[in-house]
C-alpha cells in the first residue's frame, strides 16, 4: 500500500489519526490484507471494566414515592454515575487495540439511539453499550432483534406505555424511520398497525428487564407491507429485515460514515446485496466498503469532517497523551457537540459539515492550542485547582485533571528523526494537503503546532 | 457566488422589479424562538369552550377556570401568565392552525420543512432565512446577518447563504475569535465549509463588541441565559438581521403536564424579559419575536399521559408593532384529517409577513411562490 493508504485505511477505520509506527507496520501490506487484519481482530467486549457503582435503576412510581430531598440526593448520583460512565467509554476509546470496535459501538450509538437525559439509568445505558459493542461488527438482525427489546431503548422510545387500545406510536415510527427502511418506504398507516403489533412489550416495573404482557397486547389482525397476519413485535421486525430498503439504508449510512458524503448509490446496491445474503453481517459490508474503489480514490481522501470524538480521541491517541481521569474530555466532547450517551434526540448527531460551526469550530481549535501548549500552563491550572473552592468538588476535579495531563512533545518529535520534515509530520497528521493561507512551517514544537492549527486537521 | 450564479444573480437584479426594499430594512430585526420537540397547541392556547376538547382529553384537558381566557373561546395555559401584559397591550398575535399540507409527522422531517420553507415533498438544502440574505444580502458592516445563539444547528440560518454564526455568550466567542484561520484552498466540500465559518468567526468578531448593562433581571437557566444574549447582540451596534433562540423538551409523549408547564413557564418568562431588556434600549419598536416548532401533537391524548405526534399548531408573535390579537383559525376538532388537526395558515404566510412587511423584500422569490401575508403588524 505505502505510507498514504496505510494511513488512509487506519485513519479511516480508526479514530482519524494513526500513529507513525502503526503506519509503518502497515505499509508493507496489500489493501485485502490490511482490511482482513482490521477486520479480524475486533474485539466484542471492552477491555477495561466498567465504573464500580451504575446504581441501580428505580421506577418512575418509587422515585414519586421518594421525599424531595431523596430525590434531589438520588438525581445527584446518577448525574455522577453517568459522567463515570461517559469518562470509561472514553478511556476505552482510548486505550482499546481494537478501534473499529469502539467506533462502531458509536455507529451504533448514534443508529440504535438512547440517551442519558431519558433513561436517567447509567445501569442501563451501560447495558445497552455492551449490547452495541457485542454486535458491533456482528449481524445486524440480532442487533437490531435485541436493541428493540433493550431496557434503555424501551424506556427512551416510550414502549412501556404502548397498549392494546391506545397505542403509542413512537417506537414503530422510529424502528421504521431511523432503524431500518428510512424515510420514504413506508406509510403512516404501516405505523400504527405496527404500533399495534408492538404492544405488549414492556418492562418490568421493579427490575426493568424486558417483560412481555399478553393483557396489553393487541393480538387482531394487523396489514403492513401488504401482508396481514396477528403479527408481534418480533414479527414486524422480520418483515422490516425483509424488505430491501432496510440493507440500503444501512449500508448508505455506513457509507457515508467510511467513505464520503457522496453517496453513490449503485456500489450502495450492490454492497447492499452482498449484505443481504451474508444474513446481515456487518463485518462483510464493511469489508466490501473498505475494498471498494470508491474508499481508495484520491479524491476521497480528507472529503469527511472529523467528530469531537475523532478529533479528540484520535489526538490523545496520536500524542500519547496520558489522562488519568478522562472526565474533562466528556465535558471537552459537549461543548464539541457530542455528549456522549446523551444525544441530542432519536435522529443522533447529524454529522458531517454540521459538526462546525463558529462555536464548535472554535472550541476544537482551543482544545488542540491548549494541548500544544499544556506544560506551560500546567502550573497554572494546578494552583487553580488547589484554590478552587471545596463546595464545587467537580469543578476542583476537573482542574486537577487538566493539571496531571502528561503530554511529552520531545519523546514524539523523538520518533520523526531521520525521517524527511516537515513532508512527514504532514502526511501521519493531515488527510490532504495543509489548507490556511501560511503552509505549516518552522520545525519541531513549532511545526507541529502549525500543522493541527490548519485547518485540514479538521478533516479525515 | 460561483461566476455564473453571480452573473444570473446580477441579470435577475436588472430585470426585477423595484422594491421599497432598502438595506436600512435589516436594522429591523427578527428573533425566532424555536419550540424543539413539537409543541402541544392545544394545551397552549386553548379552546376551553369545546367540549370534544375534553372527551379527546380526560386527563391532559385545561380546566376553563384555570385558563387565562383571552375570549369567550380561548384561553392561554396558566405558566404563560407573564405573557399577558404584552396581551393586554396589544402586542401579542397569536396564531392558531399554522401548518402545511400533506404533513409530515417526523420531527427531523418537518423542522426541515419549516427551517427551508420547502413543501411537503420538496427538499431544499438552505435555511429560508439563508435564501432570503443570499438574494437581498444583509449590508457588509453587520457583524453578522443571522445568530444562533446556544445549540450548534443553524435551523432556518442554515446553507451557505447567509453569514450565520453559532454562539453561547458573546464574550468568550470574542475570547476564541482569535483563533480562527480566514482563508485557504477550498479543495472540497468540507474543507470549502470549514473555511466559511473561519470567515465568518473573523467578520462576527470584528464587529461585535461588549457588553451592555441591562436592569432588567433575566430568569436563570439555559434559555433565561439565551435571553440576554440575544438581548445583547440587539445592542450591538453593527447590525444583526436575525437572531435564533431555542427552548427543548417539548416531545411530550409521556407524563406531559408537569414538564409542558415548566416549559410553558421558562418560555414566557424569556419572552417577557426580552421585551423588557429591548424597550430599555428602545429596541423593542424594531423588533419582530415569533415562534416555530416542527408541529403540535396530536388533538387526542395517549395512553401515558402524554401526545404523540401531530400536524397543525398555535405560534406566538410579538413586538411593539404587532396588532395583538387572535389570528389564524379555530381548531377544528370535529373534522379532523385521520385524528390530526387540518391547518388553517401555511405557515410560510407567516414567512412571508417576516419578508415583506417587516424587510420588504419579494417574498414569493424565496418562498417559492406566492403566500399572502398574515395580517398582523402595523404599518412599519
Amino acid at each position: 500500500m505505502g505510507t498514504e493508504e496505510a494511513r488512509h485505511l487506519l485513519a479511516r477505520a480508526g479514530f482519524s489519526t494513526p500513529r507513525l509506527a502503526e503506519i509503518d507496520a502497515d505499509a508493507g501490506l496489500t489493501r485485502q490484507q490490511a482490511v482482513d487484519r482490521i477486520l479480524r481482530a475486533t474485539r466484542i467486549e471492552a477491555r477495561t471494566p466498567p465504573p464500580a457503582d451504575l446504581g441501580t435503576w428505580i421506577p418512575p412510581y418509587r422515585l414519586r414515592e421518594m421525599s424531595a430531598e431523596e430525590r434531589k440526593l438520588y438525581q445527584r448520583a446518577q448525574v455522577e454515575r453517568g459522567l463515570a460512565l461517559k469518562g470509561w467509554w472514553i478511556g476505552e476509546m482510548l486505550a482499546t487495540d481494537s478501534p473499529l470496535t469502539e467506533r462502531m459501538t458509536l455507529f451504533w450509538h448514534n443508529h440504535f439511539t438512547s440517551s442519558l437525559q431519558k433513561v436517567h439509568s447509567a445501569r442501563l445505558m451501560y447495558r445497552q453499550n455492551a449490547l452495541l459493542r457485542r454486535h458491533a461488527l456482528g449481524s445486524f438482525a440480532e442487533l437490531l432483534h435485541a436493541a428493540a427489546k433493550d431496557p434503555a431503548m424501551l424506556i427512551y422510545l416510550d414502549s412501556a406505555g404502548n397498549r392494546r387500545g391506545q397505542p403509542n406510536e413512537n417506537f414503530a415510527r422510529e424502528v421504521m424511520e431511523l432503524f431500518t427502511l428510512g424515510e420514504g418506504h413506508y406509510g403512516e398507516r404501516d405505523i400504527k398497525e405496527a404500533a399495534r403489533a408492538f404492544t405488549g412489550w414492556s418492562i418490568d416495573r421493579d427490575s426493568g428487564e424486558f417483560l412481555w404482557r399478553p393483557f396489553a397486547h393487541d393480538d387482531g389482525a394487523k396489514t403492513l407491507f401488504g401482508r396481514t397476519g396477528d403479527y408481534r413485535g418480533e414479527d414486524v421486525i422480520a418483515i422490516l429485515l425483509e424488505q430491501p430498503a432496510t440493507a440500503e439504508f444501512v449500508v448508505a449510512k455506513l457509507w457515508r460514515e467510511f467513505v464520503s458524503p457522496q453517496v453513490d448509490a449503485a456500489e450502495v446496491r450492490r454492497i447492499a446485496a452482498v449484505f443481504r445474503s451474508s444474513g446481515y453481517q456487518v463485518r462483510a459490508a464493511l469489508r466490501e466498503i473498505f475494498l471498494c474503489g470508491a474508499f481508495w480514490a484520491p479524491e476521497n481522501r480528507g472529503v469527511l469532517v472529523k467528530s469531537p470524538v475523532d478529533l479528540v480521541v484520535g489526538t490523545l491517541r496520536q500524542f500519547d497523551v496520558g489522562m488519568a481521569d478522562p472526565m474533562p474530555i466528556a465535558f471537552l466532547l459537549r461543548n464539541l457537540g457530542q455528549d456522549l450517551l446523551s444525544p441530542p434526540n432519536v435522529k443522533g448527531w447529524p454529522g458531517g459539515d454540521a459538526w462546525i460551526t463558529s462555536q464548535t469550530l472554535l472550541a476544537r481549535k482551543q482544545f488542540l492550542e491548549r494541548l500544544m501548549r499544556v506544560d506551560e500552563t500546567r502550573m497554572a491550572t494546578a494552583v487553580m485547582a488547589r484554590a478552587a473552592d471545596p463546595q464545587k468538588p467537580m469543578a476542583r476535579r476537573f482542574l486537577q485533571a487538566i493539571s496531571e495531563i502528561q503530554f511529552s512533545a520531545g519523546d514524539w518529535l523523538g520518533a520523526y528523526r531521520g525521517r524527511e520534515m516537515p513532508r512527514t509530520l504532514q502526511t501521519v497528521l493531515l488527510a490532504t494537503a495543509p489548507a490556511g493561507d501560511q503552509a505549516p512551517a518552522g520545525e519541531g514544537m513549532s511545526l507541529l503546532r502549525a500543522v493541527v492549527a490548519d485547518p485540514a486537521y479538521q478533516l479525515k | 457566488m460561483k461566476r455564473r450564479e453571480f452573473l444570473a444573480a446580477s441579470v435577475a437584479a436588472l430585470l426585477a422589479p423595484r422594491l421599497a426594499f432598502a438595506q436600512d430594512a435589516y436594522r429591523r430585526l427578527l428573533i425566532l424562538v424555536e419550540l424543539k420537540g413539537g409543541n402541544d397547541g392545544l394545551n397552549t392556547v386553548v379552546p376551553f369552550a369545546d367540549a370534544r376538547y375534553y372527551s379527546l382529553r380526560p386527563r391532559l384537558a385545561l380546566k376553563r377556570d384555570e385558563v387565562l381566557q383571552l375570549d369567550e373561546r380561548t384561553g392561554l395555559h396558566p405558566a404563560l401568565q407573564p405573557l399577558l401584559p404584552l396581551w393586554q397591550s396589544g402586542e401579542l398575535a397569536v396564531v392558531q392552525g399554522l401548518g402545511y399540507p400533506l404533513p409530515n409527522l417526523s420531527h427531523f422531517r418537518s423542522i426541515e420543512i419549516w427551517d427551508t420553507a420547502s413543501r411537503s415533498d420538496q427538499y431544499l438544502g438552505d435555511g429560508w432565512l439563508g435564501r432570503a440574505f443570499a438574494a437581498s444580502p444583509v449590508p457588509q458592516a453587520f457583524a453578522a446577518d443571522g445568530v444562533s445563539v446556544g445549540g450548534a444547528d443553524l435551523g432556518p440560518l442554515g446553507g451557505n447563504g447567509a453569514r450565520a454564526i453559532a454562539l453561547n455568550d458573546p464574550e468568550s466567542f470574542l475570547r476564541q475569535a482569535r483563533l480562527a484561520n480566514p482563508s485557504g484552498a477550498k479543495r472540497n466540500a468540507a474543507l470549502a465549509h470549514i473555511l466559511k465559518v473561519e470567515s465568518d468567526i473573523v467578520q462576527a468578531a470584528s464587529h461585535l463588541n461588549g457588553n451592555t448593562a441591562f436592569r432588567t433581571e433575566f430568569p436563570r437557566g439555559a434559555f433565561g441565559n439565551a435571553v440576554r444574549t440575544a438581548a445583547q447582540l440587539a445592542a450591538n451596534p453593527a447590525g444583526i438581521a436575525a437572531i435564533r433562540l431555542s427552548l427543548g423538551g417539548f416531545d411530550t409523549h409521556q407524563n406531559q403536564p408537569g414538564p409542558h408547564a415548566r416549559l410553558l413557564g421558562e418560555l414566557a418568562a424569556g419572552i417577557a424579559a426580552l421585551k423588557s431588556a429591548l424597550a430599555e434600549i428602545g429596541r423593542w419598536d424594531s423588533t419582530l419575536l415569533l415562534t416555530y416548532a416542527e408541529f403540535g401533537r396530536r388533538p387526542q391524548e395517549n395512553a401515558s399521559m402524554g401526545t404523540d405526534h401531530g400536524t397543525a399548531s398555535a405560534h406566538f408573535v410579538a413586538g411593539g408593532r404587532v396588532r395583538g390579537g387572535l389570528h389564524g383559525g379555530l381548531p377544528q376538532l370535529a373534522d379532523t384529517d385521520g385524528g390530526n388537526l387540518r391547518f388553517s395558515v401555511d405557515f410560510r404566510s407567516l414567512y412571508a409577513t417576516v419578508l415583506e412587511r417587516w424587510w420588504g423584500l419579494d417574498a414569493a422569490r424565496t418562498l417559492g411562490g406566492r403566500f399572502a401575508p398574515i395580517e398582523l403588524l402595523k404599518q412599519v
